[in-house]
């Protein structure tokens, strides 16, 4: 199958070939910015340089949705139409994109010159509504100014993104004063390191190693910090648990695959405070012992890897990675991942499964991370703002950060303000915040019809339903979850059947496959609601419905569809109005047993 | 591990090794948990999810096939929790899958009451049927995905590694590399993926044929076809 005019990727391969297997993803990414696309005979040289058995690295690549085993256009528009682009018309630009392009979505122009597609939640939500060409975000844009970016596009004229290669961060609002987790945002310029030193960098880590291990973990168990990422784990349990391990070696990994809907706050820390990050997975490497970390980047996030690559490089100069950190006999490295294209890969074991080159699908638990977890070791795994709190848990001290906000979820926590408000960003509060004031501070453009909470695999509450504090007992009087953080504002002028059919797209096109009520059952809703949009519904559907979330909540493997259903169920409330659909028995939900 | 745990399931207890699963322990008290992709000679993937039980104090069900026991663990095999979750399970493979050839996944579909035609509005995977070799032919169609010829071609068996999953989700599908036809992968023809098949998705080449009504006599003939040389 050796085609004469592949492209010599032998650099590629010789730089992860020691990796093996685990270097497939990095080696399947980077022949395809080459080559455009990963045809056979690529993915032949890279199976036979990695020793990757032919038909599991064609299972890799297929996996992955940024990754083509067809070829596509030089240039792939991505038009995000996931649930808050859809509130700013993003349904309407899809119209645009295609008459502009002259390609129909999941298309390739005949001339090969661009494959345009609609897209799930690109993380880039305060740019609502936004496309990306390759690595390139643009938004928010108009009708006008779509025409304009993609008519040059079609003409071959340069188009604009030349002028500044790194977008802004998203706009960062904090209701604490100063800012805690904020108070460097905006304020340092993210590729010093000299700036995040004298604005109280690495205070932390110093302050860390000048104590044994066993007492950074404790510092952090009494800090009360709770993963950020969507679990709310306890952290310190988390270390200690991996601290006890006698194997080795450890790993420190830290989740920046951010791919909930609605969610962007780790984009922000990685882009406008990537040291803290770094900061936080050393001190937690030194807590529990790992010598080797890895930084799991979402693979659309082009800036938040180039930045976090500069301060990976100048810390290791710095000597604040590398071996003898700060003088001591602590060795700690940083490896950086790029994902692909897959939400579920946020889970933490299927995070692994695609560092070790596998398709990322999860594991069954037990055994869980810090038992066995990267490469079946043991491994702590975070969430990047779970992270960025650690420095200032050691800087401050842990009864600080204890006392700040309330007992139950002490720290300050980022929210993700998006939809239909005017000031859409990332908002730092103590999480006894009210809803509410979360929404008003983002100033809602029009009268509000619901609030997804949570993201896509969130909840979505009534206006009426919002004075609730956003800790975990308050969000579950209302019968739901912080999750990543998300508050996507859906405005009274939404159609809540488009978008529910987001949602349940968003699962199907997510979904991994692995276990069957999900791989079947995340299909078969989507299915269910499309029919409803076209006025077809069944008088069984909303029992069918809730068979299929019963299912895939108690049974299926992972999160993922353990949650696919939380959001429609919790939608039937909205949609039992005039066309109501019959047999339907309440509103939300079965609750949980 | 000699350490006994005393477990109780459906309300019998029993003391059992420490480092059983609850599909073995359960088998200890004569019950039966229902399954699918587990198979005795691999690895079970747990994908299939029939196996769930009810442990009381869980989050949510776990699958019997690769949950250990715990001493004190009571566990419901049977519960109206499990059997719901069971029966949508089944009544979604009806809806994407032939069964005609999976008589144990109809009998278990029967038993538990799942309407074979509950989601029969929705799409079905379909696929050609690949006759490529002089072997076997595969017939995705019937195929349920429990990953059994996958795992026996590759580190339960045979470590030929000829297959694959492909794509995601709905539709995840098993797959050579880029669809190559067998005799193109490092297939070895051993059979095992044949032998472990539970739906008829894999075949021998022979039944095929005789199935598809050609006379015994000309078998041998006909099988010349699907020799790669008389392709090209
Ligand atoms: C489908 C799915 C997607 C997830 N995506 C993310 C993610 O993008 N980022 C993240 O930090 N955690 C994500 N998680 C949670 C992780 O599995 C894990 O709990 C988290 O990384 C642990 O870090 P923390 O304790 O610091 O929150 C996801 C979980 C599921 C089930
Ligand atoms: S729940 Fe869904 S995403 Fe998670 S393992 Fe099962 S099929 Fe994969
Ligand atoms: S072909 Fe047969 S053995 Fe292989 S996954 Fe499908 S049903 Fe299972």
């Amino acid at each position: 199958m050796a085609h004469a005019h592949e492209p010599d990727v032998s650099d590629i391969l010789a730089r992860w070939r020691e990796h093996g297997r685990s270097g497939l993803l990095p080696c399947l990414i980077e022949a395809q910015e080459r080559h455009g696309w990963l045809s056979p005979a690529l993915c032949a040289q890279i199976g036979r340089a990695l020793r990757v058995p032919l038909a599991d690295v064609y299972g890799v690549a297929s996996f992955y949705s940024l990754l083509y085993t067809e070829p596509v256009g030089r240039y792939v528009v991505r038009l995000c139409d996931d649930v808050t682009c859809y509130g700013h018309g993003s349904a309407p630009l899809a119209d645009v994109c295609r008459a502009a392009l002259g390609v129909e979505p999941g298309q390739t122009s005949p001339d090969g010159l661009v494959t345009f597609e609609l897209h799930p939640c690109l993380g880039y939500c305060e740019r609502a509504p936004c496309l990306m060409i390759n690595a390139h975000v643009y938004g928010p844009l108009g009708a006008q100014g779509a025409q304009e970016l993609l008519g040059r596009l079609r003409a071959g004229e340069p188009l604009p993104h030349t002028a500044h290669a790194d977008p802004a961060p998203p706009p960062a609002f904090s209701l604490e004063g100063e800012g805690m987790l904020l108070a460097r945002v905006g304020r340092v310029d993210p590729s010093s390191l000299a700036d995040y030193e004298a604005h109280g960098g690495y205070l932390g880590l110093r302050e860390a190693l000048r104590r044994t291990p066993a007492q950074v973990v404790e510092a952090v168990k009494a800090s009360g910090l709770t993963g950020r990422g969507g679990a709310a784990f306890p952290t310190g349990i988390k270390w200690e648990s991996a601290a006890r391990q006698p194997a080795e070696p450890k790993y420190v990994v830290c989740n920046a695959d951010e791919s909930e809907p609605g969610t962007f706050k780790d984009r922000l820390l990685m882009e406008a405070d990537p040291f803290a990050v770094l900061e936080g997975m050393t001190i937690a490497a030194y807590a529990v012992g790992a010598s080797r970390g890895y930084i799991y980047v979402r693979g659309e996030f082009h800036a938040a890897h180039r930045r976090l690559a500069g301060a990976v490089a100048a810390a290791r100069e710095a000597g604040y990675l590398g071996e003898r950190i700060l003088g001591t006999d602590f060795t700690f490295d940083v490896e950086l991942r790029r994902g692909a294209g897959a939400y579920v890969c946020g889970e933490e074991t299927a995070l692994f499964e695609s560092i070790e080159g596998k398709r990322g699908m999860p594991r069954q638990k037990p055994p869980f991370p810090t038992e066995q977890g990267l490469f079946g070791r043991p491994t702590v795994i975070n969430n990047v703002e779970t992270l960025a709190n650690v420095p200032l848990i050691l800087a401050r001290g842990p009864a600080w950060f204890r006392s700040t906000g309330p007992q139950q979820a002490p720290g300050p926590k980022l929210f993700c303000l998006s939809g239909a408000v005017a000031r859409p960003g990332v908002y730092e509060a103590t999480m006894n915040v009210a809803l509410r004031e979360l929404v008003e501070r983002a100033i809602p453009r029009e009268e509000i019809r619901a609030v997804l909470v949570g993201g896509a695999a969130g909840t979505f509450l009534a206006p009426d339903q919002l004075d609730t504090p956003a800790t975990p007992d308050g969000l579950s009087t209302v019968g739901a979850a912080l999750g990543s953080g998300a508050l996507i504002v859906v405005g009274g002028s939404a159609d809540m059947l488009a978008v529910v059919e987001r949602i349940t797209r968003f699962f199907a096109h997510e979904s991994c496959g692995k276990c069957y009520p999900c791989q079947l059952g995340t299909y078969r809703q989507w299915e269910i609601v499309r029919r409803w949009q076209g006025g077809r519904r069944r008088p069984d559907d909303v029992e069918r419905l809730h068979d299929v979330a019963h299912a895939m909540r108690e049974a299926s493997i992972c999160g993922l569809g353990q949650t696919a259903a939380n959001a429609l169920l919790s939608a039937l409330a909205w949609l039992n109005g005039p066309e109501k659909p019959e047999g339907t028995h309440g509103s939300a939900g079965d609750g949980d047993h | 591990m000699d350490r006994q745990v005393t477990v109780t399931i459906d309300g019998r207890q029993t003391s059992v090794p420490a480092d059983m699963t609850v599909l073995e322990a359960a088998a200890t008290v004569g019950l039966h948990v229902p399954r699918l992709c587990y198979h005795p000679r691999l690895t079970p993937p747990a994908v299939c999810r029939l196996c769930v039980v009810e442990w009381e104090g869980a989050r949510t069900l776990v699958p019997a096939c690769v949950a250990r026991v715990r001493d004190g663990a009571v566990i419901h095999t049977d519960s109206e929790r499990v059997r719901r979750a069971r029966r949508t399970i089944l009544e979604l493979l009806h809806s994407a899958v032939d069964l005609g050839e999976a008589p144990e996944i109809l009998a278990l579909g029967e038993a538990i009451g799942a309407d074979p035609h509950r989601f029969a509005d929705g799409e079905r995977r379909a696929f050609p049927v690949y006759e490529d070799n002089p072997f076997y032919v595969r017939d995705y169609d019937k195929c349920v995905l429990c990953w059994r010829c996958v795992q026996a071609c590759g580190d339960d068996m045979q470590f030929t590694y000829a297959l694959s999953l492909g794509r995601r989700g709905f539709h995840t599908h098993i797959a050579t590399f880029f669809g190559a036809p067998m005799p193109e992968t490092t297939c070895v023809f051993c059979g095992n993926c044949v032998g472990v098949c539970p739906t008829g998705a894999l075949k021998g080449l022979e039944e095929y044929l005789l199935e598809q009504g050609v006379p015994a006599e000309r078998l041998w003939e006909e099988k010349q076809r699907f020799r790669p040389s008389a392709e090209a």
